[in-house]
């Protein structure tokens, strides 16, 4: 579906600049410039949030953690392999992948645990490097309520796959 | 808060590395971030200049202001603050399309572009403003239609049918964007 659009899009973008007679060429170039202060802006926070969050995820202090939420969840009934992504996925994207990767590999893509997985994956984005990237680059240092909003609905949008994904399964 | 949040990462991820002697993986972790935000920057760095310069012909040919204009009676009711026909409404409708398509990488620059317009709104330029977190949250939530890169996984599993989980996903990121809206507006009447 991508591989479409982006030609599409671009093409019909560059047409219609023609068609409206601007200088194409130029206005690529005054607007593909914009990127380098912006990259500039964005380096130090992004440093900043993967030493913060390779750190965390690396230290394995999550699999501890869990390892006393298993009655509650065998209790629930709710399949354990799930909660690391759950916890993860506002932190790390690719963390979550490789742990897709992993849930897939060992239940196959199309069980019930897997599923439910990929929903939670794909239902929400990372809200703290969303945080970092956006905030970081425009020079905002008092985000207020913003992270609780973000966090509060990633932890809605889990409720919500472990009550939806088994009646659509 | 942020603050917070990165300072209680490193100290309970350190401190755990350490009490159970794992400072090879600590020393790891230090020394290869700054690595992988430059290898991360690599990879984002050429397409947001792309999606920036593609963009910018957008806005000289009006082309944005078309696509806000049509946008624009949904999204004055979400952004109050906002006047109408402001350039940054013409960023947002972009990131918004990106997202929903699932043009992952063009979705960014557009929402960096959408906040530096709302900056220039913005009073305090170190607080962030109420369009801002309304933004922010409409991001965080995903509102991406088409999960590409699970799908991709799934395919490469052999799975017998890879885009069963967009439906769910779809109905999914809808009632949490729709929740973190709500409370959003909740929370900035408080």
């Amino acid at each position: 579906m991508s591989n479409l659009f982006i030609p599409l899009i671009v093409i019909f973008i560059i047409i219609y600049g023609v068609f409206k007679k601007v200088n194409i060429y130029d206005s690529f170039i005054e607007g593909a410039k914009e990127g380098i202060p912006m990259i500039k802006n964005m380096f130090p926070s992004l440093l900043a949030m993967i030493l913060a969050v390779n750190i965390f995820k690396n230290s394995e202090i999550i699999d501890f953690v869990f390892s006393f939420l298993k009655p509650l969840f065998l209790f629930l009934k709710i399949p354990f392999e799930v909660l690391p992504i759950a916890i993860m996925r506002p932190l790390s994207g690719s963390f979550g992948l490789a742990l897709l990767n992993n849930i897939y590999s060992i239940y196959g893509p199309d069980s019930f645990v897997s599923v439910l997985s990929s929903v939670i994956q794909g239902s929400s984005d990372t809200t703290i490097y969303i945080i970092t990237l956006y905030f970081g680059t425009i020079g905002i240092r008092k985000i207020r309520y913003s992270l609780w909003v973000g966090l509060l609905a990633d932890l809605f949008m889990v409720i919500v796959s472990l009550i939806l994904v088994p009646f659509l399964f | 808060m942020i603050n917070k949040l990165w300072t209680f990462l490193i100290i309970t991820g350190s401190f755990y590395l350490i009490i159970n002697g794992r400072f090879d993986i600590l020393n790891k972790q230090i020394l290869n971030s700054g690595k992988v935000t430059l290898d991360l920057i690599l990879q984002i760095f050429p397409l947001i200049s792309l999606w920036l310069g593609i963009m910018n012909i957008a806005k000289k040919s009006l082309l944005l202001d078309k696509i806000s204009k049509f946008i624009e009676p949904f999204l004055v009711k979400l952004f109050p603050e906002i006047p109408k026909g402001h350039e940054s409404l013409g960023y947002i409708s972009s990131n918004i399309i990106a997202n929903v398509f699932g043009l992952g990488n063009a979705s960014t620059p557009f929402g960096i572009k959408a906040m530096q317009s709302m900056q220039k709104l913005n009073k305090d330029k170190a607080v962030a403003s109420r369009s801002m977190i309304t933004f922010l949250v409409m991001n965080t939530c995903g509102i991406t239609i088409i999960p590409t890169t699970i799908i991709s996984l799934r395919m490469l599993h052999n799975s017998k049918n890879p885009s069963s989980i967009i439906l769910p996903c779809m109905i999914v990121s809808f009632i949490s964007l729709s929740f973190g809206l709500l409370i959003d507006r909740l929370w900035a009447k408080k």
